[in-house]
């Protein structure tokens, strides 16, 4: 709270009102924004954020075959349900000791790379964008867009608009040309995911061992066919993106600080290797490390591990403002790790959900959410990590790590480069994403459209890969096994907003525990036992309000840039409620309270 | 300022309706659900949503879209107001859409909520899902349920669930009429098919226009141009079940009952109509059929990677048919694969030609 006590030397007598939106509009599931605005001071004193459903997936799986897990993991979400698919049939094979042939993973990872290009698109340009869009910034900042009809874009040789004033014209909802432009380019990308995976949404050919798409050399004509048409798209959304971003930048000094927290980002890889990665636990940090997204732990701009092991023995979920019964007491399903390692009580493995649905009580219990942290074991604090909305956390993590190296995508170790072929209206080019200053809510909304990049970058050189096997008769793309009596698997993903995995405990071939913990309860989750608030929280107090509106006409346009830049996927698990912030007390804020009238 | 922008142009030929020229759709993902039905919803070009807001689609009435994932509002009240004012009756005509389970409230004991969507403006208090069913099913002049969850059940309903959960025709009752005179709609699918959803809304549309009759149902309040037929039927992997021969395992090509395929008695048209703009789907293009769309999801079907119950007898009755059926068909297809003898490049003609040849 430093910032805030500096501050406070000009303060004015606070003048705070209560604003909430809920539910939040233009994200996936159901979440509620509770603030307390000093508008005196223009910067947000109170969040807290809620979501008010659960479904109990972790409660309804227990006692059923494991092989049904990724199809019934899918239904968690519904925009990015095949990421939970695809991370449950990598925690199967781990538990079942198959490897599934090398064009099945390539397979899954073009599909793969097809959602990440149509999800980030769908939500940046037609979800994110309308918080940047003419109508609204009219209506929350009229200087701003005057200011924006005067600026010239600097990058309008590549996307064709004329000044920054163009471009929010264009990401006008239902009316402008880029918003019109993402939906079909999402059904494009879509159509390419569903080559590969069969359906959007809850996909049809995933299986644990493999998959039943057909390897025919049209399945990847009609892929790439689709692919090049998009790459223009791509191109021009990244200098669109920087030059608006740059804007609000220049435009709004000190708007670094909206949505700005802690540099503490967690990344579980993406895209395995399938020349590496044969599943083991025993072998999963390696294999881990030539995934083509590379795993991380960046806290404070400094990678603390890469490892999966270590990242995996890390996980705790804490209870502290949730509705149900703690654990703690009760049997550990899993002791210790193949390799030996004690498993804590806390971690995935050995949790059990009791739901104990009860009054909202701000004082007491008051969310449905528990809060995953990873603990460190040197610091010996439970960081609460967030994915930065996910793009952000994996650019980081694979620039610091400096191990991805194909001919589309390098990492430097300070900077991601991604080449992307001749397109219909540009030549081919290069992209570089380099190290930000702040993990921000400008930076995180950056990140997207470079990651859209990468994914359509590396789905060329899945491509290549795939095409390959093929043509060598190398069509393989399941591999039988049978399930264990007993058995445990872990699996590490990225879900489109950001790290992912799978917890599984097999006991008589049936499931005796199964624990998927998606980013959104990461970013999202209330404050644990020890006091720590989660990210989405942590991000919004304390910071700046810029928009020109008072309180009667406050639309929150900046708290909502802030909460959505973290792309939250509610029904990715979450049921929280998050109370009061106790950091209030340290404010010195003398007729907070008498305010409310 | 909420729900859908400004559509400036007038509904493309008004004079020609007799219904409404304008109509709210008030779309409630709060259910049990992944708003999966949503997303898929966007995936449609057959026709695109984007199509019915802006009026593209002559004939229709206005339509005013309530979504919250689509909502240009900002969020809150803002987005809330046009399902206040329809609960308060100040709101019509309006097509209520639920996606996602009804929770059992009643089994909770106190105060507690499985779900719920905005707060009671008095007492700050969450309104549950059930309250809102509860206040505009009576007042909408059309209900549809979206996706198997709504429609059935689906996941969230399967054995071992914690929340009571059920679909919307067993919450108000498979008897509910709408003030429209209609039944609720059902579009099931785990999610919906984008363009099974679309235009079912479309007909809905024209029907509410007064220019097409209401979309016929079955006795599972299904449009029965949908699911009037299984997955089997439209499947281009069933001439392999009819020669009785089977996948092994998912790396073949061929009919896949053997390996958890429930197409033959699943009523949904995904093989046949591809799972957007043809492309994709199910056991077409090597995903097996897990009944999805079927009340009886997920449970009846699992585990899905095992045979059928039935199969093992279906496919045995149909082992001596299908194997003399291939026999016959491989000795057909070799013959048929053979030129006729008359091409050759020799000097002579031998094709049977005769310039005078009368009948």
């Amino acid at each position: 709270m430093t910032a805030t006590e500096a501050r406070g030397a000009k303060r004015k007598p606070a003048q705070i009102v209560d604003m909430s939106w809920d539910p939040i509009t233009r994200i996936v599931g159901n979440l509620g924004i509770y603030t307390k605005i000093d508008f005196a001071n223009r910067e947000v004193v109170e969040c807290h954020s809620t979501s008010s459903l659960f479904r109990g997936y972790s409660v309804f799986m227990r006692g059923k075959d494991p092989r049904d897990a990724g199809f019934i993991t899918s239904r968690i979400c519904g925009i990015c349900g095949d990421n939970h698919t695809t991370c449950s049939n990598y925690a199967q094979q781990m538990a079942y000791g198959v490897k599934p042939p090398m064009l099945a993973d390539t397979i899954v990872n073009l599909g793969e790379a097809a959602e990440y290009i149509f999800d980030h698109t769908i939500f940046q340009d037609n979800l994110v964008f309308v918080d940047f869009c003419e109508a609204m910034v009219k209506s929350t900042n009229p200087s701003v867009l005057a200011r924006a009809e005067r600026t010239e874009a600097r990058n309008g040789a590549i996307h064709g608009y004329k000044t920054i004033a163009d471009i929010m014209r264009a990401f006008n909802p239902f009316e402008g040309e880029v918003y019109k432009e993402a939906l079909k380019v999402s059904r494009i990308t879509r159509e390419m995911f569903c080559l590969m995976e069969g359906r959007h949404v809850h996909p049809s050919t995933l299986y644990p061992g493999g998959v039943g798409t057909m390897p025919e050399p049209t399945t990847f004509t009609d892929y790439l066919s689709r692919l090049v048409r998009v790459i223009d798209f791509v191109k021009k959304a990244v200098a669109m993106n920087d030059d608006v971003f740059d804007f609000f930048y220049d435009a709004l000094p000190g708007y670094e600080e909206v949505g700005r927290r802690r540099i503490l980002l967690g990344c579980w890889g993406a895209w395995q290797n399938p020349d590496v990665c044969d599943y083991r636990y025993e072998t999963m940090s390696e294999w881990g490390k030539a995934m083509y997204v590379t795993p991380g732990i960046v806290v404070d701009g400094k990678l603390v591990t890469n490892d999966l092991v270590d990242i995996n023995l890390g996980i705790r979920v804490l209870l502290g403002s949730s509705y149900y019964e703690d654990w703690v007491n009760e049997q550990a399903f899993v002791t210790h790790d193949p390799l030996g390692n004690a498993v804590d009580m806390r971690h995935p493995w050995n949790q059990t959900t009791v739901p104990m649905p009860q009054k909202r009580d701000f004082s007491g219990n008051y969310s449905w959410v528990m809060s995953p942290r990873w603990y460190d074991k040197k610091s010996e604090e439970h960081l609460a990590l967030d994915t930065g909305g996910g793009p952000l956390a994996r650019l980081w993590s694979t620039a610091l790590n400096g191990l991805v190296d194909t001919p589309y995508v390098k990492a430097t170790g300070h900077s991601v480069q991604i080449s992307l072929p001749k397109s219909e209206q540009l030549p081919e080019m290069t992209l570089e994403w380099k190290i930000p200053q702040w993990s921000n809510t400008i930076e995180r909304d950056r990140a997207r459209p470079y990651f859209v990049a990468y994914a359509a970058a590396m789905a060329f050189y899945f491509l290549e890969k795939a095409m390959g096997f093929v043509r060598a008769g190398e069509t393989k793309v399941f591999e039988n096994y049978e399930v264990p009596d007993e058995a445990i698997g872990c699996g590490f993903h990225e879900a489109v907003r950001g790290v992912l995995s799978h917890h599984l405990v097999i006991k008589d071939k049936k499931i005796a525990n199964y624990h998927p913990y998606p980013p959104t309860p990461w970013n999202g989750s209330p404050r644990d036992m020890y006091g720590t608030p989660g990210p989405y929280e942590d991000a919004v107090m304390g910071q700046p309000i810029f928009e020109e509106n008072g309180p009667d006409d406050f639309k929150g346009v900046d708290i909502m840039r802030t909460v959505r830049s973290f792309d939250p996927c509610l029904p990715c698990g979450v049921h929280m409620y998050l109370g009061k912030n106790q950091t209030l007390t340290k404010l010195h804020s003398p007729t907070y309270g008498a305010a409310h009238a | 300022m909420s729900g859908t922008t400004k559509v400036s142009q007038h509904p493309d030929r008004a004079d020609q309706r007799s219904g409404f020229d304008e109509i709210h759709v008030l779309w409630i993902s709060e259910g049990m659900s992944c708003d999966g039905d949503t997303i898929s919803m966007t995936a449609a070009g057959q026709p695109a949503i984007e199509d019915i807001v802006l009026g593209l689609v002559p004939g229709l009435p206005k339509v005013n879209l309530h979504n919250k994932v689509l909502s240009p509002a900002m969020g809150g009240e803002d987005f809330l107001a046009p399902f206040r004012a329809a609960a308060r009756g100040e709101l019509e005509p309006f097509i209520l859409v639920i996606e996602g389970s009804i929770p059992n409230q009643k089994i909770i004991q106190g105060d507690g909520y499985w779900t719920s969507f905005g707060n009671d403006p008095d007492t700050g208090k969450p309104l549950t899902l059930n309250w809102w069913i509860d206040h505009l099913a009576p007042r909408a002049w059309a209900v549809v349920a979206v996706g198997t969850c709504a429609t059935y059940g689906g996941i969230h309903a399967m054995a071992g669930n914690p929340t009571g959960s059920m679909g919307l025709a067993d919450y108000l009752g498979w008897d509910f009429r709408s003030q429209g005179a209609l039944p609720i709609v059902n579009i099931p699918g785990c999610p919906i098919q984008p363009e099974n959803f679309m235009e079912t809304l479309t007909w809905l549309l024209y029907h509410a226009a007064g220019s097409a009759p209401p979309p016929p149902l079955d006795h599972m309040l299904r449009p029965q141009w949908l699911f009037g037929k299984t997955v089997h039927e439209g499947c281009d992997r069933a001439a392999y079940y009819e020669q009785a021969d089977f996948a092994k395992d998912y790396n073949s090509p061929k009919c896949q009952v053997k390996v958890g395929c429930w197409g033959p008695v699943v009523n949904c048209n995904v093989p046949k109509r591809g799972w957007m703009s043809g492309v994709g789907g199910c056991p077409n293009v090597g995903g097996i059929c897990i009944g999805c769309t079927m009340p009886g999801f997920p449970d009846a079907f699992m585990p899905f990677m095992d045979e059928p119950t039935g199969a093992t007898f279906s496919a045995a009755l149909i082992r001596p048919y299908g194997a003399v059926i291939r026999r016959l068909r491989g000795i057909t297809n070799m013959a048929v694969n053979r030129e006729p003898k008359w091409r050759h490049a020799k000097a002579e003609l031998t094709s049977g030609y005769d310039a005078h040849w009368r009948p």
